[in-house]
């Protein structure tokens, strides 16, 4: 519950620019890799994984092409479980078939901030097998990296302090499509 | 070298606030309070709002000296017992070595006197090294200077009906009484606790009501038959009750007594698995506690004894299944009673009906004849005095006993004993033991 | 969140499903991928404290800790510091100056997890105690039925043999009662504790009249030495009343499974053809013990103490 008197919390992005976004990171990784050639994605759940979906389906539209799609679920591998209380359910992870040998990975998240859920993936995806090349696309970049981690295909920068939170709200999961800055509680 | 000490304003039984003097061990009056002023000489003890009972007298009480020194000694007990307001206490025979022999109850008889802090009456094996397969020698027990008249195996069950029989039968001649632990070990091998639902629930053996009920059926029967006196030790279910006023209303001379656990506690305090609440016999339902306050009430139970069991540490601190069954209960004994409301009646505690179970009876079982007299001209001094409005917290660390197994820790319970006399010389004053 | 698992009854039903939900996907993680380890449990240590012989749950709790990169140290009592008489209290300080952070304790004394529990700082797993709980066991087993018959709630479970003697079966009904499921006790009257009518199970004495209505039979492990305590008079009598044999199995609905805590007494309780049949799930429990006890490790290990 936000403190009564804190100032409520401010629509940085809304629904259209958001998917003007996804759009342009869509014609990105169509541009980066040749149309999409052996590259596969993987949604980090929660909500990187209707990002993945939207992004496979703009894809779809704009060149026919049909990129697998998985979720990569990376509970298992963060290094900071001991310090978020309680245990957290752990979701599945669906590799589409064919696996990740000698394929490029997609990694897809909605928020990229310390950088430490994407070393997480990075653990996860070598114990699944040897991608060619790993790339990350996320929808926001916050700011205050903790490793040395960068992504390939960003929607907005925004920079924000340590006082500060966002949060990307998806139709699929929380019934709205909007990202949201407050001050943290 | 014994003194005169006068008791101010102090209530005998709970009745008018009274003086009452002692001089050479004995009562030598009783006056209204304040009338005859101060006696010369005596030291006086304010004993406003107290109350004045006859030394309680225990049927019940591990010392465990000879053999167990670790657990608890004569002297030890002894203190403990003071503090808890007795002048007398029987010393069960599970020693080591046995007390089955003139040697050994005459040793724990002198070990006693030297003490010095309560009479310590020796009771003796019923079996020779509790072995139920040949009788101990009773009579040379009896005519020993420990001049003992109860007799028993308690810690195991005279089971053979013929050894009981004989038993019973033999000590006629000295007007001795057997006191049966009733425990028919062919239902309790393995018995870890009170069977029923908690037992069944809790993955521990169970050890039935009717192990002790079939017991003490049979025993009434048999003292019946050869006119004997029986006593029964710490009845613990409502079956047994029943037998007993069975037993009673056909004239059998059955006497029994209730442990202060077992009017209190139950099998549920078994749940936390702490070894602390392991007992022979063991914790029951909370029916089996209401039908043993009533039956005290009703004297259908004679007595309350303690059964006080020390054990050290290491015997408790440990698995269930490994730990040695017992509880402490020499110093909090009365405010445990009192805690019950059993003995109350509608203008608060019946402090006569109290001195019946904790002193008077208890002292013509065993056959103390200085002990469990009220307080009159010319009867040995050997009196407890009570603060009923004060409260007592358990802290087991202030104990006196060597043991800590106390299952009372952190409650609070009504009353407190404030003094101790035996034989006119105070053991207990202001709450602590004079040495 | 739970620190201990003593006893099946610390979990409520959101727990339970929870946590097989997390052993499924434990159990994926582990058959699609050619790293078999997940780095959850790295740096913590985790001690296996066996006062009986169990090779087979041991190597189930070693192999669950180390597919989550714990480390293990197993702690048997023979030959060891207890054999010479170390107190169980002594040992649990010691294992406490080690840095366990889990104590995995299977003991022949009832109530001993919960006796250790009070000694520890870390994670108490009761691995079986005495004849009162083996609450991994009844996970396990729970999870196996829910994998082969698709549910628990409502499900008819029969839980047949020494019930009296058995932390498998305390275990299990209080578990399934947790679930749902509908359990009936099957046992020689001798075998059955006075106190069981206060239990969430019916009991009955004859297998044969409620096999026909049972989705789930597990047989429990009977010891002959039982009839030397005169349980039962004889090992034949005992299997001819309440043995699992081939003639019985065909009375079981078509979609009925069996199941088996192990050890098996083959000919006592069950005989060979039944262990090996298709409706016995006795492989598969031993399989899924290790998923589900990487679950129950990382429920209680793997967030913030």
């Amino acid at each position: 519950m936000a403190h009564p008197d804190a100032a409520p919390a401010k629509i940085i992005l809304t629904a259209a620019e958001m998917a003007r976004m996804v759009d342009r990171i869509a014609h990105q990784i169509l541009e980066k890799t040749q149309g999409a050639r052996d590259t596969i994605l993987l949604g980090i759940p929660t909500r990187g994984v209707p990002l993945a979906a939207r992004l496979a389906g703009r894809i779809r539209t704009f060149e026919d092409t049909e990129v697998p799609t998985g979720t990569l679920d990376v509970t298992l591998y963060r290094d900071d479980l001991r310090l978020r209380g309680g245990t957290r359910a752990v979701g599945p992870t669906t590799v589409p078939t064919g696996g990740v040998d000698g394929r490029r990975v997609v990694l897809v998240d909605d928020v990229l901030y310390s950088g430490r859920t994407v070393r997480a993936a990075l653990d996860a995806l070598s114990d699944l097998g040897r991608p060619r090349l790993v790339q990350l696309a996320v929808l926001v970049d916050r700011g205050h990296r903790e490793l040395p981690i960068r992504p390939d295909y960003v929607g907005k920068n925004i920079p924000t302090s340590a006082a500060e939170s966002v949060r990307v709200l998806l139709a699929e999961t929380d019934g709205v499509d909007e990202v949201r800055l407050a001050d943290r509680p | 070298m014994s003194r005169s000490y006068l008791l101010a304003g102090v209530a005998p039984l709970g009745r008018a606030p009274t003086d009452v003097l002692i001089r050479d061990g004995v009562v030598v009056a009783l006056d209204a309070a304040g009338a005859a002023g101060a006696r010369a000489g005596a030291e006086v003890v304010d004993a406003a709002g107290l109350v004045l009972l006859p030394g309680l007298v225990d049927l019940h009480t591990h010392l465990r000296e000879p053999g167990r020194e670790d657990a608890e000694t004569v002297e030890s007990g002894s203190r403990a017992a003071a503090l808890g307001g007795y002048t007398a206490v029987c010393a069960m025979a599970n020693t080591e070595p046995v007390a089955d022999t003139a040697g050994v109850v005459e040793q724990v008889y002198r070990l006693g006197r030297a003490a010095g802090l309560v009479d310590v009456q020796p009771v003796g094996a019923v079996t020779a090294g509790l072995g139920g397969q040949r009788l101990a020698e009773l009579g040379a027990m009896a005519t020993s200077a420990a001049a003992v008249r109860m007799f028993s195996d308690d810690g195991r069950c005279v089971a053979d009906p013929r050894m009981m029989r004989r038993a019973l039968e033999y000590v006629k001649a000295f007007d001795g009484v057997i006191a049966q632990h009733a425990e028919e070990p062919g239902l309790t091998l393995g018995a870890q606790m009170h069977e029923g639902e908690v037992s069944a629930v809790l993955g521990l053996a169970g050890w039935p009501a009717v192990a002790e009920e079939a017991i003490i059926a049979r025993d009434v029967l048999l003292a019946g038959h050869v006119g004997a006196r029986l006593h029964i030790c710490h009845v613990s279910t409502a079956g047994s009750v029943e037998i007993l006023r069975w037993a009673r209303q056909r004239g059998v001379r059955v006497t029994a007594e209730v442990t202060p656990h077992h009017l209190v506690l139950t099998d549920e305090l078994a749940r936390s698995y702490d070894p602390v609440f392991k007992v022979n016999p063991p914790l029951r339902t909370a029916a089996d506690v209401t039908a043993l306050r009533a039956a005290l009430a009703e004297g259908v139970i004679d007595a309350v004894a303690t059964d006080h069991a020390p054990h050290t540490v290491e015997d408790k601190e440990c698995e269930w299944a490994y730990a040695r069954p017992g509880m402490l209960g020499l110093e909090t004994v009365l405010s445990v009673v009192l805690s019950t409301g059993a003995l109350a009646g509608d203008a608060g505690t019946d402090w006569d009906a109290l001195a019946q179970r904790m002193s008077r009876t208890p002292a013509r079982i065993a056959g103390l004849d200085g002990h469990g007299r009220d307080p009159a001209v010319g009867v040995p001094a050997n009196l407890t005095l009570v603060d009923p409005a004060a409260t007592t917290t358990v802290e087991p660390g202030a104990s006196a006993s060597r043991s800590r197994n106390n299952p009372y820790t952190g409650r609070t319970l009504p009353g407190r004993i404030v003094a101790t006399f035996l034989r006119g010389e105070p053991t207990v004053l202001d709450g602590k033991a004079t040495r | 969140m739970i620190t201990h698992l003593l006893s099946a009854a610390d979990l409520s039903a959101q727990d339970a499903t929870g946590l097989f939900d997390i052993a499924t996907q434990m159990d994926a993680a582990m058959t699609d991928r050619e790293v078999k380890k997940l780095p959850t449990l790295r740096g913590r240590t985790v001690v296996n404290l066996f006062y009986e012989d169990s090779t087979r749950t041991r190597i189930s709790f070693e192999a669950a800790a180390k597919r989550l990169s714990a480390d293990v140290i197993n702690f048997s009592a023979k030959g060891s510091s207890v054999a010479k008489g170390e107190s169980l209290k002594d040992t649990a300080l010691t294992l406490q100056a080690m840095g366990a952070d889990a104590v995995v304790i299977r003991h022949p004394a009832s109530g001993a997890a919960h006796r250790l529990a009070g000694w520890v700082r870390g994670s108490v797993v009761n691995a079986g105690d005495g004849t009162h709980e083996h609450p991994t066991q009844a996970l396990l087993d729970a999870y196996t039925m829910r994998s082969r018959l698709g549910r628990l709630d409502g499900l008819s479970v029969a839980i047949v043999g020494d019930v009296l003697h058995s932390r498998v079966a305390r275990s299990n009904v209080v578990l399934l009662a947790t679930l749902g499921a509908r359990v009936t006790l099957v046992a020689p009257p001798t075998l059955l504790p006075v106190g069981v009518a206060a239990w969430p199970a019916r009991t009955c004495y004859d297998l044969d009249a409620v096999l026909p209505g049972s989705d789930v039979v597990m047989m429990l492990r009977v010891q002959r030495e039982r009839m030397d305590d005169s349980f039962f008079p004889s090992a034949r009598e005992y299997a001819r009343r309440y043995g699992l044999d081939a003639a019985r199995m065909a009375r079981l609905p078509d979609h009925a499974i069996v199941m088996h805590p192990g050890p098996m007494n083959r000919g006592m309780e069950i005989s060979a053809e039944v262990a090996d049949s298709p409706r016995s799930t006795v492989v598969a429990q031993v399989a899924n013990g290790v998923s589900v006890r990487m679950a129950v490790l990382y429920l209680l290990l793997g967030g913030a103490r």
